[in-house]
C-alpha cells in the first residue's frame, strides 16, 4: 500500500485511492462539488485543488491517485487563493436566493462560502437567467439558476440507474441541466438526485416550502418499505408543528450503509412515510359494541383483551402476525402464544399483486421483517387455513396484526366469511383499514418512527430503527402492548424497553445469540446463519 | 533592421496549390505523390517515428508539441486497436490553412496518414472535419475514395471521415475525441492521456491536418533536410493565414523561422487602413497580442513563446492604428464566452462575465475597477481548467489590456 503524507501526517492507503478519500481517512476534508464516491470522476468543479510537492501546478484531488512518497499540501497559500476564486466563480451567476431556497441551511454553497470563500463580491453585471421551478418528474423540481453544473445528477442517471434521462444542454454560462426530449425523471430512484445535488438546484417537490431544514430533527432509522431494509434518516418537524401542513415526518433521507443500500433509497421508500401522519392512524384503544364504538383506556383494554384470549380454548384462537412487526414484538408474541398454548399462528398473507423488484435495491417482499418472523418461529401454521377455520367457527378469536386481508390475494368473499365467522376479532396496528372495520377490539400501535426496535432484512442483517417522535394519541409500541398482555396473562414482569425484549430474544433464540443493540450499532449485524 | 536569413522560397505544402486539379490523385502523383509512402513501407515503424523526431516537426494545430515524441507515447506491444485521429476541426479565429490543404491537396493528408498509422500501429483512422467545411469535406472524401480505388487505403488502413457540428471546443484533442465517440464535445480529464486511453478507450494519436501533411516530405527527403528548414528546435515550413489590415491577405507558406515583420510586409504586402501598424495577433485568437514594435520575432514555437505569446495555429491578424483594441477584445471575449464548453467552473462562469465587462467598457458604461477585475479574474482562472481553452482566452484578456491600457481607460473615463 502506498505511503504518503498529507499536511504533514503520514498515512498508508490502498492503491487507487484518490486524494479526497485519502485525506478523509485522516480527518482532512478537501472541499469539492462534483466528486461523489459512487460516481465516475468528472473533475469539473475545480474546487478540490491541492498542491503536491515537485508538481508545478495545483492538481485536482479527485483525479489524483495516491503514489508512494507523495507529499500533499491542502492548505498552501496558492490552494487557499484558488479555492476562494473557484467559490467566487461558482457564485457569479448564482441568484443568491437563500431566503426562499429550500436548500438553505444544508447548502454546500453556503457552507463552503463561509469556509473557503469570504471574498468581497465584484460581480455587478446582469446574471445569466435560466428556467426556474421546472418539474423534471413526479418528485424532482429543477431551478437551473441555482445549478452549479457539477453533473452529479446526470452521472447518477447514467451510471447508477442506467436510465440516462438527464443531460447538460447548451454551452458556457448558458449550460443547463435538463431532460432529453420525451424523457421524464421518473425512474424508481429519482429522488436520490436531490440528495446528491450539493445546492438548491434539485429539490423534492413534496418538501418544497414545507419547513426550513434548521427546524428539523433527525433520527437514524430503517426503511420499512421492503425486505432490503435500507438505512435511512427520518427528518421530523416538531419545533414548528404548524409547518408542513402539520406533517411530523417531513422527509426520509438515505443513510450510508456499504452492505445494504450504499448512498441510495428507492422512491417508493422515500415517499412512503405518509401513513405515519395520515387520517387513518389508530390513536385510541377502542371496543366495538354492536353498532357503537367505545374509546377506552389501556388500563381497561388490557384486561379486556387478555380476558378474551383466556376465555377461549387455545385451539379456538388464531393469530395472523405481521412480518412488519419488529423482532422484539415477534418474540413477545411468541411468548404469549406459548403461555396461551396457541399454535395457529402465521405471518404470511400474500399480497393481491406480487411486489415489484429489481436487481438493485427493491425487493418483491414488501415487509421489513419476514426473515425475523421466520427465525423467531411464527410461521408454524397456514394463515389461509386459520381464516378458513374462523369461517367454520373452529377458530372463535382472530387476532390480526396490521394486515388488510381484504387487500390480499385471497378472494374477498372468503376473507369476509372468515372475519364474520369469528366471535372476537382483535386488530392491532398503526392504521385503520377495511379489515380493522371488522374488529371488536382495536389496539392502536405506534408507527416505526415513534418507537424503537430491530428488523432482520432478507439477507439476515438485524438493523435498529430508533424513535424520532412520540406515538400519536395513545398508541403504544407493539412490544409494549404485547408485554402488558403477557403480564396480564402470565403475571410476568413486563419489559420497560425494547432493548430488554431484544436481550431476552438473544438469550433464547440461537440465531440472535450474542447480539446486543450495541453490537448491532449503526451498520447492523448478520444473524448467525447468515454470517460468512 | 536586421533581417534573419532569407526564408526558403521552395513550396512544399503548397507546391500543388497552383494547379486547378491539384486535389486529384493524378495531379498528386505527377508531383511525386505517394513516394514517401513507398519509402515508409520499407521502414520499421520505430524508424519512422525516429525520423519524425529528428525532423523537429512540431504540432501545427496550436500546441506545438513534438510530433515524433507524441507518437512514441503509444504503449509498446499494445494488443487492441490503436487509432489515428486527424484534427481537421480548424476553428481558431484567423486560421484557414487546413481548409486550403483539404481542398487543394487532400492526398497529401492521406499519404501522411498512411505513414503515421504505420508508425503508431493503427489500422483505423478518423478524420474529424469542421462542420462548416463543405468543400474541404467533399474534396477530401473524394480523395479517400480515389485512394481506396488505387489500393492505398483498405490494405492495412481504413479511414472514417466524420463531420463536426460547429463547436470550437471540438478542436481540442480530447473534446474532439468525446465528440467522435458520440458524446457532447467536452474535453476529458487527464490522466489518462489519449495516447494511453483515447477514442473509445483505445490508445489514440490526434494530429492536426498540416502536421500530418508534412510527414511524407520528411520521409521522402529526410529529417535532416526538414529540420534545416527551420530553427534549432522546430523544423520545416508552415502555412500562415494572414488576415486583417494587410494589402494581400491569404495563406502563405514560409519557414517557421520567418519573422512576423516579413510576413506582414513581404508576404502580405504591408499594412492597409491608415497604413500604420498598431498590433498583431501572431498565432490565432488565443495568442497574446503584440505591439507594432514587437514584430521582429521569428514565428517558431519557441521564438514566439519567448516573446510572451504563442505560435498557435499561425493565424496572423493584423490591426492598423484605426482599430479599437477594446472593441477587438470585446469581439474576442464574445467568442470565448460563446464557445466555452461550460464544463469547468472558472471558464464557464468567467468567460461570460468578462465578455459582459468588455461590452460595458466599449459601450461607455465601464467602471474604473473593471480592468483590474478582468486581469485578476483571468490570472486566477489561468491553469485551473481541464483543457487549454481558458488559458487561450486569458492570452487576449491580459495582453490587450496590459499593452493598450490607456485606450481602455480613455473609454472608461468618458463613461
Amino acid at each position: 500500500m502506498p505511503k504518503l503524507t498529507i499536511d504533514g501526517q503520514p498515512l498508508e492507503v490502498p492503491p487507487g485511492t484518490n486524494l479526497i478519500e485519502a485525506a478523509r481517512r485522516i480527518g482532512i476534508e478537501i472541499p469539492h462539488y462534483c466528486y461523489h464516491p459512487a460516481l465516475s470522476i468528472a473533475g469539473q468543479c475545480r474546487l478540490c485543488v491541492i498542491d503536491i510537492e515537485k508538481v508545478p501546478r495545483p492538481q485536482v484531488a479527485c483525479n489524483t491517485v495516491v503514489a508512494e512518497g507523495m507529499v500533499v499540501h491542502t492548505e498552501t497559500e496558492r490552494v487557499l487563493e484558488t479555492r476562494k476564486s473557484i467559490m467566487e466563480f461558482h457564485l457569479i451567476n448564482h441568484p443568491l436566493d437563500c431566503p426562499v431556497c429550500d436548500q438553505a441551511g444544508e447548502c454546500w454553497l453556503q457552507i463552503y462560502y463561509m469556509k473557503h470563500g469570504l471574498y468581497d463580491p465584484r460581480m455587478v453585471d446582469e446574471k445569466v437567467h435560466k428556467p426556474k421551478a421546472v418539474p423534471l418528474g413526479p418528485h424532482v423540481m429543477l431551478d437551473a439558476e441555482r445549478c452549479i453544473l457539477c453533473s452529479r445528477c446526470v452521472r447518477f442517471c447514467d451510471e447508477v440507474t442506467g436510465t440516462s434521462e438527464l443531460g447538460i444542454f447548451h454551452r458556457g454560462d448558458r449550460s443547463e441541466i435538463g431532460l432529453f426530449p420525451g424523457q421524464e425523471l421518473a425512474n424508481k430512484y429519482s429522488g436520490n438526485v436531490v440528495d446528491i445535488c450539493p445546492v438548491g438546484a434539485l429539490t423534492d417537490r413534496d418538501f418544497r416550502f414545507q419547513v426550513r431544514v434548521w427546524y428539523l430533527d433527525t433520527q437514524k432509522s430503517i426503511c420499512p418499505g421492503c425486505a432490503r431494509g435500507c438505512n435511512i434518516e427520518v427528518h421530523v418537524s416538531r419545533r414548528r408543528p404548524h409547518h408542513a401542513e402539520g406533517r411530523r415526518v417531513v422527509r426520509l433521507k438515505p443513510r450510508f450503509n456499504e452492505a445494504v443500500n450504499k448512498w441510495w433509497i428507492c422512491d417508493a421508500g422515500r415517499y412512503g412515510s405518509a401513513f405515519v401522519d395520515d387520517d387513518t392512524r389508530l390513536q385510541v384503544p377502542a371496543r366495538r359494541d354492536g353498532e357503537k364504538t367505545l374509546e377506552i383506556a389501556w388500563t381497561e383494554m388490557i384486561p379486556l383483551a387478555a380476558g378474551r384470549l383466556r376465555g377461549y380454548r387455545a385451539d379456538e384462537i388464531g393469530i395472523l402476525a405481521s412480518p412488519t412487526l419488529s423482532n422484539e414484538d415477534l418474540f413477545l408474541l411468541r411468548r404469549l402464544c406459548d403461555a396461551l398454548g396457541v399454535g395457529a399462528v402465521d405471518y404470511r398473507v400474500p399480497p393481491a399483486r406480487p411486489g415489484d423488484e429489481d436487481d438493485f435495491l427493491i425487493r418483491a417482499d414488501k415487509s421489513a421483517n419476514s426473515r425475523g418472523a421466520a427465525l423467531i418461529g411464527l410461521g408454524g401454521a397456514d394463515a389461509r387455513a386459520i381464516l378458513g377455520a374462523a369461517r367454520d367457527r373452529r377458530v372463535k378469536c382472530l387476532w390480526i396484526f396490521g394486515h388488510d386481508l381484504l387487500a390480499s390475494a385471497w378472494p374477498e368473499g372468503e376473507v369476509r366469511d372468515g372475519l364474520r365467522g369469528a366471535e372476537t376479532v382483535i386488530f392491532q396496528g398503526t392504521n385503520a383499514n377495511r379489515t380493522s372495520a371488522y374488529a371488536h377490539l382495536v389496539l392502536p400501535a405506534a408507527a416505526y418512527p415513534e418507537r424503537e426496535g430491530t428488523w432482520t432484512n432478507f439477507e439476515g442483517r438485524v438493523q435498529r430503527f430508533r424513535q424520532a417522535l412520540a406515538p400519536l394519541g395513545r398508541a403504544l409500541p407493539d412490544w409494549e402492548i404485547l408485554g402488558r398482555l403477557l403480564q396480564e396473562v402470565q403475571g410476568a414482569p413486563r419489559p420497560a424497553r425494547a432493548e430488554e425484549c431484544f436481550r431476552d430474544l438473544a438469550a433464547t433464540e440461537p440465531a440472535f445469540a450474542g447480539m446486543t443493540y450495541r453490537s448491532i450499532g449503526d451498520a447492523g449485524q448478520l444473524v448467525r446463519a447468515a454470517r460468512p | 533592421m536586421n533581417q534573419p536569413a532569407a526564408v526558403p522560397t521552395e513550396a512544399i505544402l503548397t507546391r500543388n496549390f497552383g494547379r486547378a486539379d491539384s486535389y486529384t490523385l493524378t495531379a498528386y502523383r505527377e508531383t511525386g505523390g505517394y513516394a514517401g509512402w513507398a519509402k515508409a513501407l520499407a521502414l520499421e515503424p520505430a524508424a519512422i517515428t525516429d525520423a519524425v523526431k529528428r525532423s523537429n516537426l512540431r504540432g501545427l494545430g496550436g500546441a506545438g508539441f513534438p510530433t515524433g515524441t507524441k507518437w512514441s507515447f503509444v504503449p509498446k506491444g499494445h494488443a487492441g486497436p490503436i487509432y489515428l485521429v486527424i484534427n481537421a476541426d480548424e476553428g481558431e479565429p484567423g486560421t484557414v490553412k487546413d481548409r486550403y490543404l483539404l481542398e487543394r491537396d487532400p492526398h497529401a493528408l492521406i499519404e501522411g496518414m498512411l505513414i503515421a498509422a504505420r508508425a503508431i500501429g493503427s489500422r483505423l483512422a478518423f478524420v474529424y472535419i469542421r462542420g462548416e467545411y463543405i468543400t474541404p469535406w467533399r474534396r477530401f472524401s473524394a480523395a479517400v475514395r480515389e485512394a481506396y480505388d488505387a489500393g492505398y487505403l483498405g490494405r492495412g488502413l481504413d479511414v472514417v471521415v466524420h463531420r463536426g457540428a460547429g463547436a470550437y471546443i471540438c478542436g481540442e484533442e480530447t473534446g474532439l475525441i468525446s465528440s467522435l465517440e458520440g458524446r457532447k464535445g467536452w474535453p476529458k480529464l487527464k490522466p489518462p492521456f489519449p495516447a494511453i486511453k483515447g477514442a473509445f478507450g483505445a490508445p489514440t494519436i490526434v494530429n492536426n491536418v498540416e502536421t500530418i501533411c508534412q510527414v511524407p516530405h520528411i520521409v521522402n527527403r529526410g529529417p535532416e533536410w526538414f529540420a534545416a528548414l527551420g530553427t534549432k528546435t522546430q523544423g520545416g515550413t508552415r502555412l500562415y493565414s494572414v488576415s486583417g489590415r494587410v494589402r494581400r491577405p491569404g495563406v502563405y507558406e514560409a519557414s517557421v523561422a520567418v519573422t512576423l515583420r516579413q510576413l506582414i510586409y513581404e508576404h502580405a504586402g504591408g499594412v492597409t487602413g491608415n497604413g500604420r501598424l498598431k498590433a498583431v495577433v501572431p498565432g490565432g485568437a488565443s495568442a497574446a497580442i503584440l505591439r507594432a514594435d514587437e514584430i521582429d520575432v521569428t514565428m517558431d514555437v519557441d521564438g514566439l513563446r519567448n516573446a510572451g505569446t504563442m505560435a498557435g495555429s499561425a493565424g496572423v491578424i493584423v490591426m492598423d492604428e484605426t482599430v479599437s483594441i477594446p472593441d477587438a477584445l470585446r469581439v474576442v471575449a464574445r467568442f470565448y464566452a460563446h464557445e466555452s464548453c461550460g464544463q469547468c467552473t472558472p471558464c464557464r462562469e468567467t468567460t461570460g462575465w468578462i465578455h459582459r465587462m468588455t461590452e460595458r467598457i466599449v459601450e461607455g458604461r465601464g467602471h474604473k475597477e473593471d480592468l483590474d477585475t478582468i486581469l485578476d479574474v483571468a490570472r486566477r482562472g489561468t491553469g485551473t481548467t481541464i483543457c487549454a481553452f481558458y488559458d487561450g482566452a486569458v492570452g487576449p484578456y491580459i495582453s490587450y489590456i496590459e499593452k493598450f491600457r490607456a485606450e481602455f481607460e480613455a473609454l472608461i473615463r468618458h463613461a
